[in-house]
């Protein structure tokens, strides 16, 4: 269902729109300012408790230490499993939760503690496509009133919101006269139409998707991907794509981050990722997907990582993957690896890192957007690749 | 306790036969099942794939009786070692239920008393089923709790379901669920809310175990990696009825049904190069109260034709491969070519006209 | 016998999902409340006892109709020594023994007299006119202050929620009755005297108020606990996301969603508030006489429940017929606003 038509009716002053392809991470060095940053963001959240004044007895470190540039235009695909940080970025970035430390930067200006009135002409250029299509949408509502509420909350004559809003609906691949109808008349799928529908009603610069396919079945899912594809094109939008899932993030993404227990794991153009992976977790995450081929999959070499992901609220020391890495060794436990950076803008933060030459290793310098808890010690060429190491877990 | 009923000789554990299931509801009859028929033999794993709606869960729910509702009507047979399970008394069904045919459900959060300790769940239903004393029940739930990988059993076998993560409680619930030696387990969607590593681990383990004790093992999911990994034979399911039947070889690389090849197609693969545009299935899975005439997946399929208004049999249509059946009028000819959108890839083309 | 926790849950999680594929195939067209009316329209049940209800209002609303017309009577008015001709024989409205007459089925005093000559059925109904004017205004207003607490204190996190959360605590920390005797008793002594408003100790108002203070607790704190699960859903996120501020969300996104509770709540709570204020008025603490209501005619008749037992009886099946129907009636729109509660059975 492709449908080319020309872009929305006013429209905008596009920004110095450079296609991005495998930039290095941190598009301030190419000339085009990024859309949107986080700097050293840190988001903990208090566990309170007490008798009659709660107090914070613990914080779950939910992201800790992370520096993401997304360009205009790209589509910057976030992954990682539960309790990885991913929706909590996401969350902080619309700033829908407080930032405990760090900076967050839209088109340069600092939102990081930005109130809703501060936020109120941004919230026009960024918006945000939830996960549950069951639950993003308002039950007791009408699907146009949900489509139009932005356009309400931002102004817009009643008369004009109808012909927009059906616009819209036609837009996404559904028909303009279920403009009266509720959600729970639409399928799973169909909602999540709704969702995008509802993004795009104010002609955002950003739209954050979080884990937007993944309440969806299979074939349907093809469907979203593809739609979003287009409507990227056709709106000239950027996304930042947050996802649990490697196999859906990299038919969209320009480039991906892989996080685990708050911290970057891992940053690569998109096909690089699944060609080349350095850090031995996204290896394992490689791994663990099962391929829908069974002789593929009786052929492979998997890397199971053994054990369950730490508690957020008491993180390892070292590197936060060191527990259940099977290449993890002495310095692992002790010095949280710095993010270092290989060719082709690809970040990987791992003492030994895989899939790299010697002169790559040797090559490589402390990028820029490194945790400033982590240490200054680059992997030496002998402690990368092999895949058993001496010293074990 | 009562004795379990009778093994028949030889031949398969399960006959399903010609199963049905409707349930009356205000906006009419709804057909969850439609005509399902499968045989499952000791050791084997049948994955039972469909999108959401295609009746697989009612299925396999069915089988243990766990959709007895007031509006719920039943049609056909299932047949296990020599008794009837469709309509079989309840007192059958719970001598059947956890010590002949066991199930894991989806999100164990809401399959385990969470008021309970996970320890005194299982010997509860040990107790229930073999009438051993507590000691020994004990013993044997703790080493359970360490087949299937939970660290420090004897200390977290006194633990509540919140205390433990995800994963750990499907392997709560596997625990639980082979405590009695079933000879069959069914799975419904195990895996689908735990993240990819941790599936990993749970899907090992259940292939371990099936080793081990010879069970059967009847997977509901509708991830074909999933199936890719651990099954010997595939029943797809579309709008109530079985649409292709076979082993695991045979339905991946000789698929039948369009719909089939519409759902291998759709699938991103992280092992291949990634395509243009994902292909995708035109359209919705039909409503459930009202299905179109025929062959259901006729709105979606662009290689419908007249013969396509009467239901296709499901049966083989190929030479000398009776186990390999299908539910689509096309010749094999006629298929091998019309599923290869590209050369080599296996896919459904975009029907004309049909909504996205 | 061991329970079997897998089967119970089974069953549960099966309904889900099932019904969750059934729930896409609904009417097109249909909201949410027209669903909910044509289930309430096959109930019969409660059909009928919301008919009852509403014929039970408009009976007390014509009260001044049957005065005029058929007894020619007010309610206050006393015919102690008046006869009347029943049956072809002269009696005593109040025998010399001080038993009233019971039940004629004529038109004056169709019911009968109570110890002071009045006309009962017309004391009824006009009664019955004070008490679902208390009962149903107490009602409105419980159910506006509760909504608007329930709003602050759900939304709100911190010392709002906090402040509101302990005035409910302590409001229903006291039994409903005692509450309500206490305040009604202080404030219909002298009446009310704040500022500009005066209220004198006879007026309708101060049981109203009484009461509606008496059962705000029981409303706002439900609401309370929907509005913070609501709170959490995602399209309430997906409001504050598109930059909706926090009053507008409470309006537009989660108000709509409590109007079942709402609807189901104050239905119940009108029965409630007519038997609250029946028993107030029947410890005196109410309606004050000679104003008639039921409360103070069952008071009236108790002490003469063996000779004329009519006096207590009437008024008494008054009230249950009333709260009664509004019981059945709020069942039934609950089930109708949640068929989840039951699978149902069609023909």
């Amino acid at each position: 269902m492709t449908q080319h038509r020309s872009g929305p009716e006013q429209a905008r002053p596009l920004a110095n729109v450079e296609t991005t392809q495998a930039e290095a991470g941190g598009a301030s060095t190419d000339g085009s300012a990024p859309l949107v940053e986080v700097e050293h963001l840190k988001v903990f959240f208090p566990i309170k408790s007490g008798l009659f004044f709660d107090r914070e007895v613990a914080r779950v470190h939910a992201v800790n230490d992370v520096t993401l540039s997304i360009a205009e235009g790209e589509t910057m695909g976030l992954v990682g499993e539960s309790g990885c940080g991913k929706t909590t970025i996401s969350r902080a970035i619309m700033r829908l939760v407080d930032s405990t430390e760090g900076a967050i930067r839209f088109r340069g200006q600092d939102v990081t503690h930005a109130g809703r009135r501060r936020m109120e002409p941004l919230r026009r250029e960024m918006q945000m496509v939830f996960q549950d299509p069951f639950a993003s949408l308002n039950p007791r509502k009408r699907v146009g009133q949900i489509i139009g509420l932005p356009l309400r909350l931002h102004g817009s004559e009643r008369k004009e919101i109808e012909p927009q809003v059906r616009e819209l609906l036609a837009r996404v691949g559904l028909h303009k006269e279920h403009v009266n109808r509720f959600p729970h008349e639409f399928s799973g799928g169909q909602r999540q139409r709704i969702g995008v529908a509802r993004a795009l009603a104010l002609e955002p610069r950003l739209i954050v998707l979080d884990e937007p396919v993944s309440a969806l079945d299979v074939s349907v899912q093809a469907q979203i991907i593809n739609l979003l594809d287009d409507l990227q094109d056709d709106f000239k939008l950027t996304y930042l794509f947050v996802a649990h899932d490697l196999s859906v993030v990299r038919h969209v993404s320009d480039r991906i981050a892989v996080m685990y227990l708050g911290k970057l794991m891992e940053v690569s153009p998109a096909e690089e990722l699944y060609t080349k992976p350095i850090h031995p977790y996204t290896s394992a995450l490689l791994s663990a997907i099962p391929i829908p081929d069974p002789e593929e999959n009786r052929r492979r070499e998997r890397m199971v990582v053994s054990g369950e992901p730490p508690n957020p609220i008491n993180p390892p020391s070292g590197c936060v993957f060191h527990t259940r890495c099977p290449r993890a060794t002495d310095v692992c436990r002790t010095l949280e690896p710095p993010l270092a950076r290989y060719p082709n803008g690809h970040l990987a933060a791992c003492h030994h890192p895989m899939n790299v030459s010697p002169e790559e290793v040797k090559a490589t310098e402390k990028d820029r957007t490194s945790p400033l808890s982590a240490g200054d010690e680059l992997p030496a060429a002998s402690g990368a690749n092999g895949s058993g190491l001496g010293d074990g877990h | 306790m009562s004795e379990p009923p009778a093994p028949a000789a030889g031949g398969p554990l399960l006959t399903v036969e010609d199963l049905k299931v409707s349930f009356a509801t205000e906006e009419g009859t709804v057909q969850a099942v439609d005509g399902v028929s499968f045989e499952l033999s000791a050791g084997e794993v049948l994955a039972v794939v469909g999108e959401s709606g295609s009746g697989k869960s009612v299925t396999a729910m069915t089988l243990l009786g766990l959709t007895r509702f007031p509006n719920a009507h039943f049609e056909g047979a299932a047949h296990y070692k020599g008794s009837e399970l469709v309509g079989a008394s309840d007192d059958l069904l719970r001598r059947v239920r956890g010590a002949e045919i066991a199930m894991i459900f989806q999100d164990p959060m809401t399959s385990l008393n969470p008021v309970q300790k996970i320890g005194s769940q299982i010997v509860e239903q040990i107790q229930e089923h073999e009438g051993s004393p507590q000691a020994e029940a004990r013993e044997r739930t703790i080493e359970l709790l360490e087949r299937v990988g939970i660290p420090r059993a004897r200390e977290r076998v006194d633990n509540y379901p919140f205390e433990f993560s995800g994963g750990m409680r499907q392997r709560v619930m596997i625990a639980m669920a082979l405590s009695c030696n079933p000879s069959i387990l069914i799975a419904d969607e195990p895996t689908t809310a735990l993240d990819v590593t941790i599936q990993a681990q749970i899907l090992e383990r259940i292939r371990e175990l099936r080793d081990e004790t010879n069970a059967a093992v009847i997977l509901v999911t509708h991830d074909l990696g999933v199936v890719a990994d651990i099954a010997d034979r595939i029943a797809v399911m579309y709008a109530g009825r079985i649409v292709e039947q076979g082993t695991l070889d045979d339905v991946f690389y000789d698929p039948q049904h369009p719909y089939t090849w519409g759902l291998l197609g759709s699938i991103t693969r992280v092992d291949r190069p990634r395509p243009e545009r994902l292909p995708a299935i035109a359209g919705l899975p039909p409503s459930l109260a009202d299905r179109p005439e025929g062959c259901h997946f006729r709105p979606r399929c662009p290689h419908e034709f007249s013969e396509c208004t009467k239901v296709p049999a499901l049966e083989s249509r190929l030479e000398g491969r009776p186990d390999h059946k299908d539910r689509c009028w096309l010749s094999a000819s006629e298929k091998r070519v019309k599923r290869e959108v590209q050369p080599g890839e296996i896919g459904l083309t975009s029907k004309e006209g049909a909504a996205a | 016998m061991a329970t079997d926790p897998l089967a119970d849950q089974a069953a549960l999680q099966g309904r889900e999902a099932w019904e969750q594929e059934a729930e896409r195939e609904r009417a097109h067209g249909i909201g949410p409340w027209r669903l909910a009316l044509r289930r309430l329209r096959r109930n019969k049940v409660a059909l009928a006892f919301g008919f009852l209800f509403v014929l039970l209002v408009a009976c007390c609303v014509a009260a001044p109709l049957w005065a005029d017309r058929v007894a020619h009577t007010g309610p206050n008015e006393n015919h102690l020594s008046d006869t009347i001709r029943v049956g072809g024989e002269t009696k005593n409205v109040v025998g010399l023994d001080g038993i009233p007459i019971g039940p004629t089925w004529r038109g004056e005093f169709f019911l009968g007299a109570d110890s002071n000559g009045r006309d009962i059925m017309v004391r009824l109904l006009y009664g019955g006119r004070n008490s679902l004017l208390v009962g149903i205004s107490a009602a409105l207003i419980t159910t506006i202050l509760s909504i608007v607490l329930g709003l602050i204190a759900g939304y709100s996190h911190g010392a709002s929620d906090a402040a509101v959360s302990s005035l409910l605590d302590i409001l229903w920390s006291f039994p409903v009755v005692i509450l309500g005797v206490a305040l009604g008793v202080a404030l219909a002594l002298d009446g009310v005297d704040i500022g500009p408003f005066s209220v004198s100790g006879d007026s309708l108002l101060i049981p109203i108020f009484v009461i509606a203070i008496a059962y705000v607790p029981y409303m706002a704190r439900p609401l309370r606990g929907q509005v913070l699960s609501l709170r959490e859903r995602e399209f309430v996120e997906a409001a504050r996301a598109q930059g909706a501020g926090p009053l507008r969300i409470m309006f537009t996104e989660v108000l709509p969603s409590l109007t079942s509770t709402i609807l189901v709540f104050s239905t119940l709570l009108i029965a409630n508030a007519v038997l609250l204020e029946a028993a107030l008025s029947f410890l005196g603490a109410g309606i004050r006489p000679p104003n008639p209501s039921w409360g103070t005619m069952i008071d009236d008749g108790v002490d003469r429940i063996s000779t004329a037992p009519h006096l207590a009886i009437v008024p008494g099946a008054m009230l249950v017929l009333t709260v009664l129907s509004l019981n059945v009636l709020g069942d039934g729109v609950r089930d109708a606003l949640d068929p989840r509660a039951n699978v149902r059975l069609e023909h």
